[in-house]
């Protein structure tokens, strides 16, 4: 898994662009990421990745960078 | 020990009134030096001389209907939660930045753990779906859905636009996740009328195995019915399954700090929280079990001068640290309304919009 599918999952959920994803994005930093795309976000992340993120994940991640974090946990490496 | 950290109901009285009394009385700091209606209030106050919790200044609830009170500069609002006013007034004005707006997540998660697990849930919400659509100016309604779908999963609307029972959207969550762990919610008197009430006038029988029912809001209407919280519970169960229900009392001038009750009745003042009765005549702290007007405590407004507030709600504290249920803190039961205060429930909203 690379970083591409994550982006990907990212852009995608957020509905924003693939260039302008990087692991520096951070929750409630751009109107496309509030806390309603969040869920969505959390959803796609869960499909894609075939998870099940708990409550304290959902708070947790508050970056991409911290998100690919989180998947670690979970033995996803992207 | 970060107060943020620590369990909800871990703390015992002493460590807890410490710990939260110097949050709060930095907190005050924090506001007069950032907010200048607030500072013309309190700014001679000498804050060394804050013993105790009951020293901090408080503000009323109302004075958010009548002033923008924040203690950040505009390019910093991140988001503008409202109350659902009374007639002819203004609503409140709560005003968020990033940080408080994490801050008030962050615990709600962290109360909500004690009473739903760490899994996510699958979530019925008791209300329609457009209530949450104006994402620039939620409504109190709509900030309580927002803040709790964070805990659950394939978030479900029970009802339609029109309040009526979406009843194909319930019968599909109910044969998927009718075994599975569920998380319902919605504001107590929309959960009873047009949900319990509904379904009773149905045919629709559900069966859900597991299932926590967290709902808010104010009991005016439904004591007008003479519902009590026993009729509540007795019917949800026979309506829905097996249903734990819980009240919770919380106020979207302090969203994150909610008091959830007990299997007990009781509702629970968590670490980050607390509740001080004081006696309408004398706004001295009332003793345990003597009937005052409620004053909220938290620890997470810094965006906006919210930190204390005196609310318009009656009520007495039962005990401290003691409860059966075996959680620590203050522990306390709401009566409604002050007398002659013009009622401001959630729900009010909706039956004006309606009628």
């Amino acid at each position: 898994m690379t970083s591409e599918v994550l982006y990907s999952v990212f852009a995608k959920a957020l509905g924003i662009p693939l260039e302008k994803v990087n692991d520096d994005l951070t929750y409630n930093t751009i109107k496309e990421w509030d806390s309603t795309a969040h869920m969505i976000l959390v959803a796609e992340i869960e499909d894609t990745f075939e998870v099940m993120l708990d409550t304290d994940d959902i708070i947790d991640m508050s970056s991409v960078g911290k998100c690919r974090e989180i998947l670690k946990k979970y033995d996803v490496e992207c | 020990m970060d107060l943020f950290d620590v369990g909800p109901y871990e703390l015992s009285e002493a460590i807890k009134t410490t710990m939260l009394r110097q949050r709060l009385v930095s907190l005050t700091e924090h506001h007069i030096a950032n907010c200048a209606d607030y500072q013309k209030l309190f700014g001679d106050i000498e804050l060394g001389s804050i013993k105790q919790l009951e020293d901090i200044p408080f503000l009323t609830v109302p004075l958010f209907k009548q002033r923008e009170l924040k203690s950040i500069t505009k390019d910093h609002v991140f988001k503008v939660l409202q109350s659902s006013g009374t007639t002819g007034q203004r609503p409140s004005q709560i005003y968020l930045d990033a940080q408080t707006a994490k801050l008030q997540s962050r615990v709600l998660v962290k109360i909500m753990q004690e009473w739903l697990g760490k899994q996510r849930r699958h979530m019925l919400i008791w209300d329609h779906p457009n209530v949450i659509k104006d994402k620039a100016s939620f409504s109190a309604r709509g900030a309580g859905i927002q803040g709790l779908s964070f805990l659950g999963r394939n978030h479900t609307y029970a009802l339609n636009d029109d309040m009526s029972l979406n009843v194909e959207a319930i019968n599909e969550f109910h044969e998927k996740f009718s075994d599975q762990p569920v998380f319902m919610f919605g504001f107590t008197f929309m959960v009873w009328k047009y949900g319990i009430q509904a379904l009773q006038a149905s045919s629709l029988k559900l069966n859900f195995e597991s299932a926590v029912l967290l709902h808010s809001g104010g009991w005016k209407k439904l004591q007008d019915e003479a519902v009590s919280t026993d009729t509540f519970n007795t019917v949800a169960n026979d309506c829905l399954g097996s249903i734990k229900a819980h009240n919770f009392y919380g106020m979207v001038e302090q969203v994150g700090s909610i008091f959830v009750a007990c299997e007990h009745g009781y509702f629970h003042a968590p670490s980050t929280a607390e509740v001080i009765i004081r006696n309408p005549e004398t706004w001295k702290p009332a003793a345990v079990g003597e009937t005052g007007c409620i004053q909220v405590l938290s620890a997470l407004p810094e965006s906006y001068p919210g930190h204390s507030l005196l609310t318009e709600d009656k009520g007495f504290v039962v005990g401290r640290d003691d409860c059966q249920c075996g959680r620590k803190g203050t522990y306390f039961k709401v009566l409604g309304r002050m007398a002659k205060v013009e009622a401001r429930g959630c729900s009010d909203t909706f039956e004006r919009g309606a009628s």
